[in-house]
């Protein structure tokens, strides 16, 4: 059958009275149907005043060439590295909300996916653009790949992590898309069949003619459940592979075999706080507080302290190997990041990184909206100055203390920068006014089961446990989205 | 009574449309398809649709891709102009593991969709064949021939029955045709 009662002891994941099928359509629509409100434009201004920079300052590095940026002979990777690095793990959440959370049947993923892969997306175009500005000459960025040449034909080295990147990232980047796009159909489809005119025109187009016929939902849901299956080991070796391009080198600091499982654990890490960023501030503007629920935020933020304490145990233990190995390079440069010139840009990731996460043991901290808002940012603040860390303290010491140099960002390091978080909200904000933020399909399908209306429901017919049932109502007083009415009626019962 | 093609019963609850689907097998009506806006579960196995063999042309597709990624390292890097890198083999089975890895997944993914889309006949600007535009809102639609099954009156009672909301004559197969 579609619907089956759920234990009673698992809290809802919608909340509100009275909805229906018909409801969560409207809901979910409510910003892609109407015009958009103040917020949205006051964030789109903002924002597209940011990508502007960011034209401008791409625009800048590539008519003057890499010399627009503050890099040094001794620090070759800076800013850009950084910045690359920090886009690509902040993607990563949303393959594992819409992979790993599917092949687990995590169905708290339903609600919160779609936004999550659209975030991996436009940060993975984020990232792209980094890697072909520091090319030097982004005209000749296709010589990255195998293609037939004049000179030879000679080929790329397929020895050199560099290029194992191009190819995980744009496989990452195609995948992903494509993993999107096919989880949009049946939602652009309701768009579709509830407008008129032209933008019905447009919406027809992208739906691809989606019909909702049994054979084609069959067809979806294998289609999604392999998508996921492949897209769980393609997000692990993405980042396994940028690691790669520090570890393979033979850099104290960088030479390590500990960095994959790092930086895997460093991406979740960021990439559930951006999404925490994200998402609080887009269930109160859009209105999706019955479907984005305090049962979804905490368990985020469970996410972010499992994979925070994770990343702070790769710190401590990069320290002692350092210590352990004997190597007086290695040593020195963990060292000199600790106390070196250098030491602040550590300690703030040490702060940021491991302690800030250790909050969320304190149920009133993960379960409060505002301070979960700003442990997401201080989290993503933590990891863009992780990579800064790995990669100038790294360098700016090299072998011979005559080239010792220190790295000062340009105009143009921080506007490419800046430019490109506003690039990202440019992006992330065109998506939630055309196209539906909340996967309609999937949430419609917890209704009969994972509802609060049809838990409800269960606890007024009887039958159910009463220390369930009290455990049930319990866990619903944190939720913002019950109100106190409601508990009591319950309980009540 | 000739003039339509179809009977839609159009159900606001997917246990509602189980339960038609029974009714109307139990008294040997052939149901034409049913038309949801979420998957529902199990309802394949009542309708005798087979199971997807999407899995299998996935699989094929990982080998191709696995096959064409390794097929390219070892072209160029050693049979095409092996070259010496600081002395290394020039076919380094470990160095070729992430690209053939990633050249896997990217064939696989791409060949298992554009299966999938060309199953179904989706593609940007096909007209949407939709019986009802509810479908892909509210409304649980089950679709049957009226020219396969003669008693209408009856199926309409028996939609009714189970539930139905509501139970339409369409003349055309589709309503959305644009």
């Amino acid at each position: 059958m579609s619907s089956h009662n759920e234990s009673i002891l698992r809290e809802p994941l919608i909340t509100g009275k009275d909805i229906t099928y018909a409801k969560i359509t409207d809901d979910i629509l409510l910003p892609v149907e109407n015009k958009p409100n103040r917020a949205w434009w006051i964030g789109f201004i903002l924002a597209a005043l940011g990508a502007l920079l960011w034209v401008f300052s791409v625009g800048y590095t590539f008519w003057t060439g890499i010399g627009a940026w503050g890099l040094n002979k001794t620090v070759g990777w800076a800013w850009d590295i950084t910045d690359f690095v920090w886009w690509v793990g902040i993607g990563h959440a949303g393959t594992l909300i819409s992979a790993v959370l599917l092949i687990f049947r995590q169905n708290w993923r339903n609600s919160i996916n779609r936004s999550a892969e659209a975030m991996t997306i436009f940060a993975v175009i984020c990232a792209a653009t980094y890697v072909v500005a520091h090319m030097g000459r982004p005209w000749l960025a296709y010589w990255i790949f195998p293609l037939p040449n004049q000179f030879g034909s000679l080929w790329v080295n397929f020895n050199s992590p560099l290029v194992w990147d191009a190819f995980a990232i744009s496989t990452y980047f195609t995948v992903s898309l494509v993993f999107w796009y096919c989880g949009l159909l049946p939602d652009i489809a309701s768009v579709r069949d509830r407008a008129a005119g032209l933008k019905r025109r447009i919406y027809s187009i992208m739906s691809f003619g989606w019909n909702g016929s049994v054979k084609t939902w069959q067809r979806f849901e294998i289609v999604s459940l392999i998508l996921a299956g492949i897209s769980t080991p393609l997000v692990l070796s993405v980042h396994t592979i940028v690691s790669m391009d520090f570890a393979t080198s033979v850099i104290p600091g960088w030479h390590t075999t500990i960095f994959p499982p790092y930086f895997v654990a460093g991406a979740i890490f960021s990439g559930f706080a951006m999404v925490q960023t994200l998402l609080l501030v887009m269930r109160k503007v859009m209105n999706f507080e019955n479907y984005i629920t305090m049962f979804h935020i905490e368990s985020m933020n469970k996410i972010i302290m499992a994979t925070g304490s994770i990343v702070g145990i790769a710190y401590l233990t990069e320290l002692f190997i350092a210590w352990y190995s004997g190597s007086e390079y290695e040593m020195y440069a963990f060292a000199n990041r600790i106390a070196g010139p250098y030491w602040w840009a550590y300690w703030t990731m040490m702060t940021c990184n491991v302690i800030s996460p250790q909050l969320f043991w304190f149920k009133k901290i993960r379960t409060s909206i505002p301070i979960s808002w700003v442990l997401s940012i201080v989290v993503n603040i933590g990891m863009w100055f992780e990579r800064f860390v790995i990669i100038v303290t790294s360098l700016h010491r090299d072998y011979l203390p005559s080239s010792w140099a220190m790295f000062y960002p340009t105009w143009t390091d921080v506007g490419v920068f800046v430019g490109s978080v506003g690039l990202f909200f440019t992006m992330f904000l065109l998506f939630i006014r055309f196209l539906p933020g909340i996967a309609i399909a999937e949430v419609k399908l917890l209704l009969k089961s994972a509802s609060l209306q049809q838990k409800s429901k269960l606890i007024k017919e009887g039958h159910l446990d009463k220390g369930q049932v009290e455990f049930f109502t319990n866990s619903l007083t944190k939720f913002d989205s019950v109100t106190e009415e409601e508990i009591k009626e319950l309980e009540t019962k | 009574m000739s003039n339509f093609k179809y009977i839609i019963g159009s159900f606001a609850d997917p246990d509602e449309l189980m339960d038609g689907i029974d009714r109307l097998q139990a008294n040997n009506v052939s149901i034409y398809d049913c038309f949801t806006p979420m998957p529902i579960h199990g309802i394949e196995a009542k309708l005798g649709v087979k199971p997807s063999r999407l899995p299998i042309a996935a699989f094929c597709f990982g080998l191709l891709g696995g096959t064409l990624g390794f097929s390219l390292l070892y072209y160029t890097m050693f049979y095409d102009w092996p070259m010496n890198i600081g002395g290394k083999p020039a076919l380094p089975l470990p160095d070729f593991v992430p690209v053939t890895f990633e050249c896997t997944i990217l064939i696989t993914a791409l060949g298992m969709v554009a299966t999938f889309f060309y199953r179904n006949h989706l593609f940007p600007g096909r007209a949407p064949r939709v019986m009802d535009l509810r479908a892909t809102d509210d409304r649980f639609i089950l679709a049957v021939d009226a020219n396969d099954n003669a008693d209408h009156l009856k199926i309409e009672t028996l939609l009714k029955e189970a539930g139905a909301v509501e139970v339409k004559y369409n003349e055309r197969k589709y309503v959305s045709y644009e």
